[in-house]
């Protein structure tokens, strides 16, 4: 874990002093190899865990030494990098954005928003960004709040918006350093370089942006959030008007950057592209988170299955025993489909078989599909 | 204070000075050598001294103050408008900036703008005239306070306008009318009793009688009048600004 990364870089190390069946532990100073090692280590462990004071232990709990920093390891379970708590949004003609959002974005973790048209998620991304006000609740990112410290919380996070909205007449390498001044970092080139090899935009540095293509333009854009060194990555509709090697080229940009520590906000139009990426899924709709999940959960929970049945001859209807299953006929009358849900007690595959076997229909193979995400989005969008 | 900030936005905004150096510098410079020969020897070699001093001399603080205004607006009002206009101005609004970094940023390249041309105008003005310059320090005072105050002014207009229509609107129907009827190319005292009372509610006329006072000690109001208008001008355009950035009006929904 990072916390202990750090801590073990100040001189400290974390040291199990727990009984039985409890999980707490403390950070040892060595005081051989750094004296301020306890202050730091603290300091560290407070700031991590966005509290003001550790809980100390009870002392008869641990064995404790002197140059011991005791506390509950429980805590170390990170809080949410972004917090966004009953979050509405209204605006002057009485339009409800956004309505009661409650959301907690996991550090480190690729979150896909997911929404139809219109449904709110440039909204809420505008918001937690700060180019938006918010009508009512409160946001807090890496647990500074947005309105009251919002120079904590923007510096945090970098934000590439869906449109293309760039400086045409500057030179990429202008426009990116721009973005890092303007955050308030001091110049590092070493670092925009390292960005723009990254995004395969080095050999460009020097062309001004009007000449550079749209797929360029976008990883300017990228580049230029990066530039900063963000711990949140918002990518508004990343992909839109890409090609699909340019997408995928994306796609691996992404991960190395989610290898790398930073935390990505993704919102899409395209399935694939949340199936792809995200470890987890959130679906908005008018201005309503309707759910949040991890993805291989949301497929597990909410897939169907479907079951294709290849019978050894052709069947020109199907018999009236078979109506209770819904079956769908192929076309050509040699295939059979049937939808089912895997969370069901059962699946009805036994008696369905069984009763094809009754009504004389034999079958000669068979092969499962399992709904895509996309077949689940339609579905929750379209739910009344 | 994000200092960084700061300068990012001010140097990125000189850059584009020095990208567009020809309308930027070159053609304002044009132009008010066209003044001169124009006003300063075809029309003004018929007019004898104002007050003491020589017609083409007497005019060269209006045309001065005429570029620093028409220029200073211009400036920060495109300087704003634009990131609007193409969308970049996300980036400022999601930067961990004050509204008063933003407005140091913008307002103070707009204002070393126009004070650069400025001091380019009084050079090329004393090709043609004899130039003298009797409180140098009050004449920078005068030009700074006027430059900084109207690029607050263009900052605002930046932020109200909606289209370049707009854009353009304000200067071209209230500054420069203003300005040619401010005492630019004559003294108040040229005008008969009742426009010389109508012109004193310009207030263009407060800030060219100090600037010229600095020149010559030739002025059409007393200069603690002057100042005070000037200073009472860019209060009002602070109190303006903290609006807008506390409202977000027509920057941020």
């Amino acid at each position: 874990m990072a916390v202990v990364r750090v801590i073990r870089t100040c001189g400290s190390e974390i040291v199990d002093v727990s009984r039985a069946g409890e999980n707490k532990c403390a950070a040892k100073a060595s005081f051989a190899r750094n004296r301020f090692a306890i202050p730091i280590a603290e300091q560290v462990i407070r700031s991590y865990l966005s509290v003001p004071t550790l809980p100390r232990l009870d002392p008869a709990d641990a064995p404790l030494r002197r140059g011991q920093i005791p506390f509950n390891t429980a805590m170390l379970a990170p809080p949410p990098i972004i917090s966004v708590s009953h979050l509405s949004k209204i605006y002057g003609s009485g339009f409800k954005a956004l309505n009661n959002i409650n959301l907690d974005i996991r550090r480190g973790e690729i979150f896909a928003l997911l929404g139809p048209n219109g449904a709110g998620k440039t909204t809420l991304i505008s918001i937690i960004c700060g180019i938006a006000n918010l009508s009512e609740g409160s946001v807090t990112v890496g647990g500074h709040d947005i309105v009251r410290d919002y120079r904590a919380a923007r510096s945090l996070i970098g934000l590439v918006p869906q449109e293309l909205h760039t400086d045409s007449f500057e030179t990429v390498w202008a426009t990116v350093s721009f973005s890092r001044g303007l955050f308030g970092k001091p110049k590092n080139p070493a670092h925009i370089e390292k960005v723009l090899k990254d995004l395969s935009l080095w050999d460009k540095k020097d062309s001004k942006i009007i000449t550079l293509s749209g797929g360029m333009k976008r990883r300017v854009m990228i580049a230029k959030a990066l530039s900063h060194e963000p711990q949140i990555l918002f990518l508004d509709e990343p992909t839109a008007g890409v090609d699909v090697e340019l997408r995928k080229g994306m796609w691996d940009v992404v991960r190395t950057l989610q290898a790398s520590g930073v935390t990505i906000i993704l919102t899409t139009h395209y399935i694939q592209e949340a199936e792809e990426m995200a470890d987890r899924i959130g679906v908005i709709n008018k201005g309503e988170i309707i759910l949040v999940e991890d993805k291989a959960g949301l497929m597990q929970k909410l897939g169907k299955k479907h079951l294709k049945l290849y019978l050894q001859g052709k069947v020109d209807a199907l018999p009236a025993s078979l109506a209770a299953y819904n079956l769908e006929l192929s076309d050509d009358g040699r295939a059979v489909i049937y939808d089912y849900d895997t969370k069901g007690e059962r699946t009805g595959i036994t008696s369905l078989l069984s009763d094809l076997r009754n009504a004389g229909i034999h079958i000669s193979d068979l092969d499962t599909t399992q709904s895509s995400l996309e077949d689940i989005f339609v579905s929750l969008v379209k739910a009344p | 204070m994000n200092y960084r900030a700061i300068r990012a936005i001010y140097l990125f905004e000189m850059a584009r000075t020095w990208r567009t150096l020809l309308q930027s510098i070159v053609s304002p410079v044009v132009s008010t050598s066209l003044y001169f020969v124009v006003f300063g020897a075809a029309i003004g070699s018929r007019i004898t001294e104002v007050e003491g001093v020589s017609y083409g001399t007497f005019i060269v603080p209006g045309l001065v103050m005429l570029s620093v205004l028409t220029q200073s607006i211009a400036n920060a009002s495109f300087g704003i408008y634009f990131p609007k206009f193409v969308g970049t101005i996300y980036e400022i609004l999601s930067a961990p900036v004050s509204y008063i970094e933003i407005v140091i940023g913008y307002v103070g390249a707009a204002a070393t703008k126009s004070i650069i041309l400025g001091v380019i105008i009084m050079a090329t003005a004393a090709l043609f005239v004899p130039l003298h310059i009797l409180h140098p320090v009050w004449m920078l005072t005068f030009l700074v306070l006027t430059a900084v105050t109207f690029s607050l002014f263009g900052f605002i207009i930046g932020i109200w306008a909606d289209g370049f229509e707009k854009l353009q609107m304000i200067p071209m129907l209230v500054v420069t009318p203003l300005t040619f009827l401010g005492g630019s190319f004559y003294s108040v005292d040229m005008l008969p009793p009742a426009w010389r009372t109508i012109t004193l509610l310009n207030p263009v006329v407060y800030l060219i009688s100090g600037f010229r006072w600095s020149f010559y000690e030739i002025a059409d109001v007393s200069v603690g009048l002057s100042l005070g208008m000037t200073i009472g001008f860019l209060a009002i355009c602070m109190v303006l600004v903290w609006w807008i950035f506390r409202t977000g009006y027509r920057l941020k929904n």
